[in-house]
């Protein structure tokens, strides 16, 4: 390899590291906006205005499927990244698919949750309790979502690009803001529901 | 040129991911177990779900974020201390707030 080219590349590698940290950065961020959210919801857990609380409402083995799906999902995307250091395409696209299919397991829970709870006359007005309750997982889930269509767009591209340096860059970028999603739901399946059923 | 880099420039090891998953499953286990269970009276169980949070957490930033002093990550680590920081004083001050107004307007 002569020296222009490891120039070259020693540029892009150096380019990677700092969209990396500039997307941690980012991460910051959100967790401020879920910081603020859990605070409010500290501040509302008791507020049931005479409705039904976190008790009546949770169910302890679905809330604990809901987080199976999410951190073997968790688990899959970073075998998949093991398969990128190594280069070998297809084993990257078949857990990214995991991933994918398990990601979507977990929204379609949380969906189906927040339909029956609505369904019940428990929706987000029913009280501050179940305000904030929305609100918090709510965004969580609407990250995850952002998180799947993301990981869609990068299959497509992991398929008919190959493991470009783009496209090894932007999946290490999702690989952070996949686990991150995954702390914040250690966060809330024990502030949230947890603690309120205990 | 090594190709086998990602965030902290240390390749990944399957071993790290396993024990990190390991650990991960072992601590919602817990946490699950103490509600489902409800074996520990109330005040030890919710001491004992947030250390399982908190540790669960650290879990997750070291075993799958790659969060570590190593100089690679130094800005990552400062960043997410500095965010840490801030995060306690709104969650504790919201918290100590509304609890002392509560508690004066009964």
């Amino acid at each position: 390899m002569n020296n222009e080219a490891n120039l070259h590349l020693a540029a892009e590698a150096h380019q990677s590291e700092n969209k990396l940290f500039g997307f941690w950065i980012y991460l910051m961020s959100d967790l401020i906006i879920f910081a603020v959210l859990f605070a409010t919801f500290a501040t509302m857990a008791t507020s049931f205005a005479g409705g039904p609380g976190p008790k009546q409402l949770f169910n302890l083995p679905y809330l604990f499927i809901e987080t199976m799906f999410l951190l073997i999902s968790s688990w899959t995307y970073g075998l998949s990244m093991i398969n990128l250091q190594n280069q070998k395409k297809n084993a990257v696209l078949s857990l990214l698919a995991v991933t994918f299919l398990l990601g979507l397991g977990f929204v379609v829970m949380e969906v189906t949750e927040f339909h029956q709870l609505i369904l019940d006359g428990n929706g987000p007005d029913r009280s501050s309790f179940l305000s904030s309750f929305f609100t918090l997982v709510g965004t969580h889930g609407l990250h995850v979502s952002f998180g799947l269509l993301w990981m869609a767009v990068l299959m497509v591209q992991v398929a008919t690009k190959g493991l470009t340096a783009g496209v090894r860059s932007r999946l290490m970028r999702l690989s952070l803001f996949w686990h991150f999603l995954d702390v914040i739901w250690v966060g809330v399946f024990t502030f949230v529901y947890l603690l309120g059923m205990v | 040129m090594n190709q086998n880099t990602h965030t902290s420039g240390h390749p990944l090891s399957f071993a790290k991911y396993l024990l990190g998953f390991g650990l991960a499953i072992l601590l919602t286990l817990i946490s699950f177990g103490i509600v489902a269970f409800g074996l520990a009276p109330r005040n030890f169980a919710v001491i004992g779900l947030i250390v399982a949070a908190v540790v669960q957490m650290l879990v997750h930033l070291h075993y799958f974020l790659h969060l570590d002093r190593s100089k690679e990550m130094r800005w990552n680590f400062i960043a997410i201390v500095f965010t840490a920081i801030i995060l306690f004083i709104f969650v504790a001050g919201t918290v100590w707030v509304m609890v002392t107004l509560h508690s004066r307007m009964m």
